[in-house]
């Protein structure tokens, strides 16, 4: 497969990882922001070929993960409401909220629905005009702009049946909240490439400045995320914090424009609180005044389930922040698996304690924490 | 699924015969060795590219024989169809049956039909079971899988799912992609008659590759490794599930199996699997190993070691 392959050959992946070993001179800390790279990291076994002393902590940029649960508590309520067809990414359905997930909702009789994008549930709007079709805006900039054509587009067309549960969330402000905490050991950023892609890189560049870090905009496939890696160990190893672009195949330096001025002109910036971390000031999004009929917790008048507190167990918060590893969780694959999660992260396939669970960095029954012992044998 | 098989099934059924778990339960009867199995079809949509409901419910019932080792002598067909059922829809899915049942040189011997209310039923569910006369010489199964054995499987994997998926999302991708449903028991014919010592097979249905190998190194109590690179899989799958955020070693199957035989065996196998039309894609993808028991690990495309953990409810696409 062309523009996928060549990001997978395990020549040059070699190749890549040598380089690395032939410039990091000290131990290094650097985190991948973004959930899709933390699953390709995992699933590929990428770790094993870096040298002992550059160690990937995994970032907050999970959607799924950052969902606060009484956002989810929000959605699961109204979709449980009569009439109303729910629609949702795939893997937003298996979340735990504070008593059940969507899928729970989904068995006992409300109608949630997989689409794969916003467009396709404002498609069902139209086709089922006498029912509410609500749709669970979440993500990051990368989906911001296809949730603001969808609300854009049903004003536009006057659907009035059409309304979006939001729970946006910005990457800048999270990394800004993760160099600011004391207990920080993050070094240099891999950016999430998709994000940059919409956003451009621009608004990373005083962060980078402010707390002296490198910011490299990186892609997703093995090859990226070394080349990646090589470059933040480069800058650091040369005493430079910069902004640089690792994913030039999709990524400007200005990202999409036309994105950008939808985004814009549907949503505002807003405090947000994120699952695991609490509130972030100007870390989200939500409809402005002239699109506030689409929103769907005031179109339904849903009761909030603010102050109902999270097990006391997971520690999502800190393995947000790289300051836990998933297996250094004691309840990690014990009392926390994927098929009875504590915390968000044990859900997606892109949180760090579901893709560690998965790929085999696990302590139970007697499994080696790391796969590669196991295997030596091969 | 497995829980409510080992919570709710197992307990109030448990026998001889049940107990192994295997696709089928095998027996005997005044000498002759037979073997019995049932499955239930309710895929959505009915029609779909390669295939309908009625050639999963014939392939799949004579497919769960042939892993057994047996060539499926009659099958049972009961049919539960919604009001409202369009005739023709009935029509081209009791046609594809025959068809199958004829390519899988099968009779449908027995049969029934019941009619529920609009609302009651999603169009159509067929069941079917078989019975199937063992060929093999020696039981296969999980119990005979020894460390050493090689793993091969029967062709690309993926298709069946993914074609199921396209119909369903209205997505279009620049081929068409039509499931593989077929009947494998020519493939193991083959190679019963290449005198190949088969240990076990498993078809790669629900769940895919991914779980048909965890359930095998946990009955076997044994450790497989399987290489990501040598799992063949087409190119219009791959870019689907690339688009769709899905893996192809999770992707269901309709007629494709893995075979464990003798690393001394290996080539014979691949050379018998190849003589037929519905194994010709067979390759030797992995090898059995002592321990960890239970474990089946995957070499990535890079050269990196992980775990082939077992699937956790449906496959979910994922966000971004």
């Amino acid at each position: 497969m062309r523009f996928l392959d060549e990001y997978r050959d395990r020549a040059s992946v070699r190749q890549m990882a040598r380089a690395i070993r032939g410039i990091a001179t000290r131990p290094w800390t650097l985190m991948e922001v973004c959930g899709g790279q933390t699953h390709t990291i995992v699933k590929t076994g990428l770790e094993e070929l870096l040298p002992e002393t550059i160690s990937l902590v995994h970032g907050p940029g999970c959607p799924v993960c950052v969902t606060p649960l009484e956002m989810i508590d929000r959605a699961i309520a109204i979709a449980r409401k009569p009439g109303v067809i729910f629609c949702s990414f795939g893997d937003m359905l298996r979340v735990p909220g504070s008593t059940e997930s969507l899928l729970d909702a989904k068995a006992s009789g409300a109608e949630v629905r997989i689409v794969y994008s916003p467009l396709d549930a404002l498609q069902i709007a139209r086709a089922h005009p006498h029912r509410e079709v609500v749709f669970f805006a979440v993500g990051f900039e990368t989906t911001a702009p296809a949730n603001a054509m969808a609300v854009w587009q049903a004003a536009r067309e006057d659907v009035a049946n059409f309304s979006l549960v939001v729970s946006h969330v910005l990457v800048p402000p999270a990394m800004e909240a993760i160099l600011g905490s004391p207990a920080c050991r993050v070094q240099g950023f891999l950016a999430a490439g998709h994000v940059c892609t919409v956003m451009g890189f621009e608004e990373y560049e005083p962060i980078s400045r402010k707390y002296r870090v490198p910011i490299v905009v990186t892609g997703f496939e093995p090859l990226d995320l070394l080349e990646g890696v090589y470059m933040t160990v480069a800058q650091l190893e040369s005493g430079r914090a910069e902004v640089e672009n690792q994913y030039t195949r999709a990524v400007g330096r200005s990202g999409n424009r036309p994105a950008q001025q939808r985004i814009a002109e549907v949503f505002e910036v807003t405090a947000r609180a994120w699952r695991g971390i609490g509130e972030i000031p100007a870390s989200g999004l939500r409809l402005r005044e002239a699109y506030r009929r689409y929103d769907a917790v005031e179109r339904f008048a849903v009761e909030g389930t603010e102050g109902v507190a999270e097990s006391t167990e997971c520690i999502a918060g800190l393995v947000l922040q790289g300051q836990r590893k998933p297996h250094e969780c004691p309840a990690f694959g014990t009392r926390c698996t994927p098929d009875s999660p504590l915390g968000a992260p044990m859900v997606s396939s892109e949180g760090a304690c579901a893709a560690y669970y998965h790929f085999g960095r696990r302590k139970e029954n007697g499994y080696p924490t790391n796969v590669s012992s196991a295997a030596s044998g091969h | 699924m497995n829980q409510l098989i080992e919570k709710v099934f197992l307990p109030a059924f448990s026998n001889e015969a049940l107990d192994p778990r295997h696709d089928g339960a095998l027996f005997s009867v005044q000498g002759a060795r037979l073997a019995m199995t049932t499955d239930t079809y309710v895929v959505h949509p009915l029609i779909f590219p390669g295939g309908t409901i009625g050639d999963l419910a014939v392939n799949g019932t004579v497919n769960d024989l042939a892993m057994c080792g047996a060539r499926a002598i009659g099958l049972s067909a009961g049919f539960i169809l919604e009001e409202g059922l369009a005739m023709d829809t009935l029509q081209a899915v009791v046609a594809s049956m025959r068809q199958a049942s004829r390519a899988a040189n099968v009779s449908i011997l027995t049969g029934d039909t019941k009619v529920v209310d609009k609302g009651k039923g999603d169009q159509l569910f067929i069941n079917t079971a078989g019975i199937g006369a063992v060929i093999a010489p020696r039981a296969i199964g999980p119990a005979a899988v020894r460390p050493g054995d090689a793993v091969i499987v029967s062709g690309d994997l993926g298709a069946h799912g993914i074609a199921i998926l396209s119909v369903r999302e209205g997505l279009e991708f620049e081929g068409e992609i039509r499931s593989d449903t077929a009947p494998l028991w020519p493939a193991v014919e083959a190679l019963l008659d290449g005198h190949v010592d088969v240990h076990c097979l498993r078809d790669l249905t629900r769940g895919g590759l991914s779980s048909a190998l965890n359930e095998i190194a946990v009955a076997a109590a044994v450790r497989i490794d399987v290489a990501e690179d040598l799992v063949p899989t087409s190119e219009l799958v791959r870019g689907a599930c690339e688009i769709l955020g899905l893996d192809p070693l999770y992707v269901a199957n309709e007629g494709r199996f893995v075979a464990f035989v003798p690393e001394g065996h290996a080539d014979r196998a691949l050379d018998a699997l190849r003589s037929r039309a519905v194994s010709a894609g067979a390759v030797r993808i992995g090898s059995v190993q002592e321990d960890p028991a239970g474990l089946v690990t995957l070499r990535s495309r890079i050269g990196g070691n992980r775990v082939l953990d077992m699937l956790s409810g449906e496959q979910l696409p994922r966000i971004c």
